[in-house]
C-alpha cells in the first residue's frame, strides 16, 4: 500500500488523476475501519491531511461552503445557528475523539446508509462539490447517492466541500441506536422546514440501500402546511396531519433486517422520529421550541 | 556483623503501619493506565522479533479435506507455516478440564473460527497476506445449534469416542456434562401451593470485551525452551496445558505475565499462548502475536447463552413452596469451563431463598456455536435471570411487595442449600435488599431539572436526540442474587506466595512474590497493605508474576484476595514468626514480654499487644533475610453426588442486591439505567476504594446483558455476526448510571480477616433489576435478555 501525501488541492487532484484507484483518506473513520477489518486493501491512500483549505469554512448570503475536512466538533461548536440539523447529527457522530478528526467529506465519500451527516444534508438541502484535474462541478446532495455505498463521484474526482442551504427556519436531527452514546444508527432521521420557501425537507439514514428523502412526506405535510395556512397563524399542526406525515415518512423507508435491528423496527422508529422531530421543529417555528435543547450543554 | 547486638534502648514509642488493610492505598498502576503509558502485552517488543498470525476457519462445522501451504511459504519475509501435521508431540490437544480443543485443526473445524494454521513473518502485514495464500479445502456439515440438534437421535458428534469423566454420567454424547439436584419432595411440596408460576427464560451470549486483545511474546531460549510473556488469568494453569504439546518439561517454558487489559474469565483459556510458543521454537526466533479486536472475538470463550424453564409455588402468605428447573447452558465446540458452569448453575438455581423442596437439572451442550466457558458470574448469572424474574412474578401474583416477598423467603446463616451444605457465615439478604430499597430514589424528571432546555443526555436515547421527554416511563425493579467464592467441587483450590523480610538502607523492606494475574482486580494493592499489617513494614516491593513460583490459582471465582491474599498472610505470619524467634533469641533478656507476651510488628518495631515497642525491626534482623515460599488452601469442599447433587461444595457465598431505577421510551423501546444501588456483604474492605470499584464495575456489566450486550450467532449457520465494537455494544459512560454502593462488613470467620470474594456478585442481580425495572415501566413480560428495542415496541 502506498501512502500519498499531497501539499496543496492541486497536488491531491493530480494524484487522484494518476491513480485513480486511491482511497482518500481525512479522518479515516470509514477508512480505518475497513483496512482494519480487511475488507480493502486499496493499493493506494491519498492522505488528504496537508491541504488545509479542506478545513475551512465560509458562511455566505445564502449557503456555507463546508471544507470536506471540517471536523464534526468545530460544525458542532461553530456552525450550530447556521446548520442546526448537520450540528445536530455532528454530535451524534461516534466518540469526541472521532468527531475531532471526521469531516462531512468522509461520510459522503463512503456514502453508506448509515453515515450520519446524510439526513442532515439531505433535509437542509445541499450540493457536493467536486474536483478534478478536469474542473469543478457541483452535484445536488439528491443525485448524489446512487447505490450501497456507491456515490456519484467520478474515479478521477475528490470532494471539496459541501455548500449547505443556510437555515430559514428549524431543523431537527435524531438517531437510533442501542446504546445512549457512540453508536451506529440503527435510522436516523432529519428534518428541516423552510418557512422561506414553504417547503420542508426530509433525510432518512439506515433504512433504505442508500440515504434517501421521503419526498411524499414532504409533499404531504407542505401542502398541508400551505392549505391550512399554517406558516402563517403557527398554529398547532394537528395530530392526525403528524401521523400522515409519519407514516409517509415510514413509507419511504426500505429496510433490511440486520445485526442491528429489524426491517418493522426501522419502519416503526421512522414513524416516531418523523412524528418527534415534526413537533419539536413546529413549535420551534410558534417561537415555542427550544429546538436543539440539551445540546448546547453537551458540546 | 551479626554477632554485634545493640541493646534495643531509647526506642520511641508508638507504631502504626500505615498503608495496611482497610486503607483505600491507590492502585501502583493506576496513573499509568489513566494516562495510557501503561505497558499492555501488546507493547511487548523484541529485537529481530516476528509477528505470528493465525488463519481461522470460516465454517462453523466442515471436514478439512486438504491444506495446501506452499504459496504462503513461498512469499518473502516469511519463516513458517504450521498446520496440525507440525505439531511436534502425540499431545494435540488442550483444555481446562477436558483435554478436547485442538491447538490445530485436525480434519475437522467445530465452529466458526478455530484455528487452523500459522505463520510467522516480519511484518504482521505480511504474516496475514501469507495466511490468505493457504489453500484450506472445506466440505461444510450440517451444524448443531441447539438442544434439539445436539441430542436428536441422529445428531453429528462433536467429539465422537469422548472418554472423559463425565461421557459416562451424561445421557447424550452431545452434553458435556449434567447435574441433577434434587432435595425434598417437589411434588409432594407442589401441592401446598396456593400459587405456581412457571416461565422461560433466556440469556444471551455475553462477551467478556475486555480492552487488551490477547496478545503476548514467546522467545526461543538457549536451553531448547522457551520464555513466554503473556497476559493471562492463570500462569500456572496455562503452562500444565502448554508444556506437554510442546514436549518440553514444565521448567523450560518459563512464563511471566505481561500487563493485563482486563479478563472477567475470557483469558482462563489458552488463546494465543501455545500457537507462539510453537512458531518461537520452530524459527528460533521470538514471536508476537497480537489479535485484532475482530479476532479477538474468536480467540475466547464467551458466557454460556442459556434456555431456563423454571417452576416455584407459594402459599397465599407468601412462603415459597418448591422449585424446579431445567437450565440448558450452550457450551459451543469444546468444553472449556463448562463442566463447572453446570455445577455453579445447578447448585445457585434457587438462589439466595429458603426452598426445601427442589428438583433441579442443568446440563451444558456440545454445539457448533462458539465456545463458552468463565466469565464474571460463572454460570449464576444466567439462574439469578431466571429465578428474580419468577420472584417478581410471584409477588405480582399474590399482590406482595416484590421487596417484601424477597425478604419473606430470603435466605440466611444457618440455611441448607439444595446441595445439603448448611451456609455457616453471615447471609444478609434480607438486610442488603432493605438498604437499596432504603436509599433516596433519583428525583423524576432530571432531563427537566438542568434548566429550561431538556438535557438529552438524561433521557434515552442520549446524544441521539430521540425524545424530549415524550413516551418516557420510569421503573423502578429489584434483584438479589448469590455467588460462590473460590473453587469449587473438591478442587484443590491453593495459593503459594513467597515472602522475603531484610533490611534494605536501614529500612524494613518486605517483597511478595506470587504468580497471581493482576488483571486489574487490585491484587497488587491488597497484598502490599496485607504485607504492612502482617510485618510492620512501609516499604513493600511486589515482584513481577511468573512461573519462578508456585501457583496462586486462577484470577476468577472471587478468590485472589480471598486465597492469594490469605497465602500472602500465611506467609507473613510465618515470617514473622521467625522474626520474633530471631529477636528473642537476641534481646528476651532486655524485657520480660519478649517470652511472655503476644508479640507484633508494627511501624518497623515489634510490639506488645499491649503496645509497647520492644525492639527496631531493623535492629532484629541486621543482616539477615527471611525468606519463606508457603502453600495456602481454604477449607476443603467436596463433589456434588451425580444423581442428588448433595455435596459440600462450595467454600463460601456472596451476596449482592441492587435496585434499578430507568427511564424507558415507550414508543421506541430505548433505555436510559438512571441508577443503580448495589449494597454488598463484603466480609472485610481490604481496600475500600477497590471494593466500590468492582461493585460499580460488576453492576455495569449486569447492565451491559440486561440492554445490549449480546454475540449474535446465526441460527442457521452458527456463524458469529457481530465481532465488532461496532455491533457489539458495550456501555460507554453515559450509559452507566450513577451507582451508590452500600458496603456491609459481616466477618466470615472461615476467611482471612473475615474477607468475601466480592468481583462477582454485583453482576448477577444488576441484570434482573434493571430487566425489573423495563418490565414495571412498559408491562411486559420480557423473558429475555439483553432487552432490544424490538422487545419493548413489538417489532
Amino acid at each position: 500500500m502506498d501512502f500519498l501525501r499531497p501539499a496543496s488541492w492541486e497536488e491531491a487532484l493530480a494524484a487522484k488523476a494518476e491513480h485513480p484507484t486511491a482511497v482518500p483518506i481525512a479522518g479515516g473513520t470509514d477508512v480505518m475501519v475497513e483496512i482494519n477489518f480487511d475488507h480493502r486493501r486499496p493499493e493506494y491512500l491519498l492522505d488528504l491531511n496537508r491541504v488545509a483549505e479542506l478545513r475551512e469554512w465560509e458562511v455566505g448570503e445564502e449557503n456555507v461552503r463546508l471544507g470536506a475536512s471540517v471536523p464534526y466538533t468545530l460544525i458542532m461548536e461553530n456552525l450550530r445557528a447556521e446548520l442546526p440539523g448537520l450540528a445536530l447529527a455532528s454530535h451524534t457522530v461516534a466518540s469526541p475523539q472521532i468527531r475531532n478528526r471526521g469531516g462531512v467529506g468522509g461520510n459522503l465519500g463512503t456514502a453508506s446508509p448509515a453515515g450520519d451527516a446524510h439526513p442532515a444534508l439531505l433535509a437542509a438541502g445541499a450540493e457536493v462539490e467536486v474536483a478534478s484535474v478536469r474542473g469543478t462541478r457541483f452535484i445536488p446532495i439528491d443525485d448524489f447517492y446512487t447505490g450501497v455505498k456507491r456515490n456519484a463521484l467520478a474515479a478521477d474526482e475528490l470532494i471539496r466541500a459541501v455548500h449547505i442551504k443556510k437555515a430559514a427556519g428549524p431543523q431537527q436531527f435524531s438517531k437510533v441506536g442501542t446504546r445512549n452514546a457512540m453508536v451506529i444508527a440503527v435510522c436516523a432521521f432529519g428534518l428541516a422546514l423552510h418557512p422561506d420557501t414553504r417547503t420542508v425537507r426530509t433525510g432518512i439514514g439506515s433504512a433504505a440501500p442508500t440515504p434517501v428523502r421521503a419526498r411524499e412526506a414532504e409533499e404531504f405535510l407542505a401542502a398541508a402546511l400551505e392549505e391550512g395556512g399554517f406558516w402563517e397563524s403557527g398554529r398547532t399542526v394537528p395530530p392526525s396531519v403528524a401521523r400522515q406525515f409519519a407514516e409517509l415518512a415510514a413509507g419511504a423507508c426500505n429496510p433490511i433486517d440486520d445485526v442491528r435491528g429489524s426491517a418493522k423496527y426501522r419502519r416503526h422508529a421512522v414513524t416516531v422520529m418523523a412524528r418527534r422531530t415534526l413537533g419539536w421543529t413546529w413549535d420551534e417555528y410558534r417561537g415555542f421550541g427550544r429546538a436543539t435543547e440539551g445540546n448546547e450543554r453537551c458540546a | 556483623m551479626g554477632d554485634v547486638t545493640r541493646t534495643p534502648t531509647n526506642l520511641t514509642q508508638g507504631s502504626q503501619t500505615r498503608g495496611g488493610i482497610g486503607e483505600s492505598t491507590l492502585r501502583p498502576d493506576g496513573t499509568l493506565k489513566a494516562t495510557g503509558e501503561f505497558a499492555y502485552s501488546s507493547d511487548l517488543w523484541h529485537e529481530d522479533m516476528l509477528w505470528g498470525h493465525t488463519l481461522r476457519s470460516p465454517y462453523a462445522h466442515a471436514e478439512i479435506r486438504s491444506i495446501d501451504i506452499s504459496e504462503a511459504l513461498q512469499q518473502a519475509g516469511v519463516y513458517a507455516v504450521l498446520t496440525y501435521e507440525d505439531l511436534p508431540t502425540e499431545v494435540k490437544n488442550y483444555g481446562l478440564e477436558i483435554q478436547d480443543t485442538p491447538v490445530l485443526a485436525h480434519g475437522r473445524v467445530r465452529h466458526h473460527g478455530e484455528p487452523v494454521a500459522l505463520v510467522a513473518a516480519d511484518h504482521p502485514e505480511t504474516a496475514r497476506r501469507a495466511a490468505a495464500k493457504i489453500k484450506v479445502e472445506y466440505a461444510e456439515l450440517p451444524v448443531v445449534t441447539d438442544e434439539a440438534s445436539a441430542t436428536a437421535p441422529d445428531a453429528p458428534l462433536l467429539h465422537p469416542g469422548r472418554d472423559d469423566h463425565h461421557s459416562g454420567h451424561v445421557t447424550h454424547p452431545n452434553i458435556v456434562h449434567r447435574q441433577p439436584i434434587v432435595r425434598g419432595d417437589a411434588e409432594a411440596a407442589r401441592t401446598r401451593a396456593d400459587v405456581i408460576v412457571s416461565g422461560e427464560y433466556e440469556v444471551g451470549m455475553q462477551d467478556q470485551a475486555f480492552l487488551g486483545p490477547e496478545s503476548g511474546l514467546a522467545v526461543p531460549a538457549e536451553d531448547g525452551g522457551v520464555d513466554l510473556y503473556i497476559a493471562t488469568q492463570w500462569l500456572h494453569s496455562d503452562l500444565r496445558q502448554i508444556a506437554p504439546v510442546l514436549g518440553l518439561p514444565e521448567e523450560k517454558v518459563r512464563m511471566t505475565l505481561s500487563g493485563v487489559g482486563g479478563a472477567f474469565g475470557g483469558r482462563e483459556d489458552l488463546s494465543m499462548q501455545i500457537h507462539a510458543c510453537l512458531l518461537a521454537l520452530r524459527t528460533g526466533k521470538p514471536v508476537k502475536m497480537v489479535y485484532n479486536r475482530f479476532e479477538s472475538f474468536f480467540g475466547h470463550v464467551h458466557r454460556h447463552p442459556a434456555k431456563l424453564w423454571y417452576e416455584h409455588g407459594a402459599t397465599r402468605d407468601g412462603k415459597l413452596t418448591h422449585m424446579k428447573c431445567r437450565i440448558v447452558l450452550d457450551g459451543g465446540a469444546y468444553a472449556s469451563a463448562s463442566p463447572a458452569v453446570v455445577g455453579n448453575a445447578s447448585s445457585l438455581s434457587v438462589g439466595p431463598y429458603v426452598i426445601d423442596d427442589v428438583e433441579i437439572e442443568a446440563i451444558a451442550l456440545y454445539t457448533n456455536n462458539p465456545p463458552c466457558g468463565a466469565m464474571r458470574g460463572f454460570g449464576a448469572v444466567q439462574a439469578c435471570f431466571a429465578y428474580e424474574a419468577q420472584m417478581d412474578r410471584l409477588a405480582a401474583e399474590l399482590d406482595l411487595d416484590p421487596v417484601e416477598f424477597r425478604q419473606l423467603n430470603a435466605m440466611s446463616q444457618g440455611t441448607v442449600m439444595p446441595t445439603g451444605q448448611p451456609v455457616d457465615s453471615p447471609a444478609p439478604v434480607a438486610e442488603l435488599l432493605r438498604r437499596v430499597k432504603a436509599m433516596p430514589l433519583p428525583p423524576q424528571k432530571q432531563w427537566e431539572s438542568a434548566g429550561e432546555s431538556a438535557d438529552v443526555r438524561a433521557l434515552p436515547g442520549g446524544l441521539s436526540n430521540t425524545t424530549h421527554g415524550e413516551g418516557v416511563v420510569r421503573g423502578v425493579g429489584y434483584a438479589v442474587g448469590i455467588k460462590n467464592v473460590g473453587f469449587s467441587e473438591g478442587f484443590d483450590d491453593y495459593s503459594t506466595a513467597r515472602v522475603r523480610l531484610e533490611v534494605v538502607n536501614g529500612e524494613p523492606v518486605a517483597t511478595v512474590h506470587t504468580a497471581m494475574a493482576e488483571v486489574g482486580q487490585g491484587g497488587v494493592t491488597v497484598h502490599a497493605q496485607i504485607a504492612r499489617t502482617e510485618l510492620g513494614v512501609t516499604q513493600v516491593t511486589i515482584n513481577p508474576a511468573d512461573t519462578q513460583v508456585g501457583s496462586a490459582g486462577s484470577t476468577s471465582a472471587s478468590r485472589q484476595t480471598y486465597v492469594t491474599g490469605g497465602a500472602v498472610k500465611n506467609s507473613c505470619e510465618a515470617v514473622r514468626e521467625k522474626v520474633l524467634e530471631i529477636g528473642r533469641r537476641k534481646f528476651s533478656t532486655y524485657h520480660p514480654a519478649w517470652a511472655t507476651a503476644e508479640l507484633l510488628l508494627e511501624g518497623g518495631k515489634v510490639v506488645t499487644d499491649g503496645g509497647e515497642v520492644l525492639a527496631d525491626l531493623v535492629d532484629v534482623l541486621e543482616d539477615a533475610a527471611i525468606d519463606l515460599e508457603l502453600e495456602w488452601r481454604h477449607r476443603p469442599t467436596e463433589p456434588f453426588d451425580l444423581h442428588t447433587g448433595q455435596g459440600q461444595g462450595h467454600v463460601q457465598y456472596s451476596f449482592a442486591a441492587h435496585r434499578a431505577v430507568v427511564e424507558v421510551d415507550t414508543e421506541l423501546g430505548l433505555v436510559k439505567v438512571i441508577e443503580l444501588a448495589c449494597a454488598q456483604d463484603v466480609g472485610k474492605a481490604l481496600n475500600p476504594l477497590s471494593v466500590v470499584g468492582q461493585i460499580q464495575g460488576g453492576t455495569t456489566q449486569g447492565l451491559g446483558l440486561a440492554v445490549m450486550e449480546e454475540i449474535v450467532v446465526d441460527p442457521k449457520t452458527s456463524r458469529v455476526r457481530n465481532p465488532s465494537f461496532t455491533d457489539y455494544l458495550i456501555p460507554t459512560i453515559l450509559d452507566t448510571p450513577t451507582i451508590p454502593v452500600d458496603v456491609l462488613e459481616l466477618a466470615d470467620d472461615h476467611a482471612p480477616y473475615g474477607l468475601r470474594g466480592i468481583g462477582e456478585a454485583p453482576t448477577l442481580s444488576s441484570t434482573p433489576a434493571v430487566v425489573a425495572a423495563i418490565r414495571q415501566a412498559t408491562g411486559l413480560a420480557l423473558a429475555r435478555v439483553p432487552v432490544r428495542p424490538e422487545h419493548i415496541t413489538g417489532t
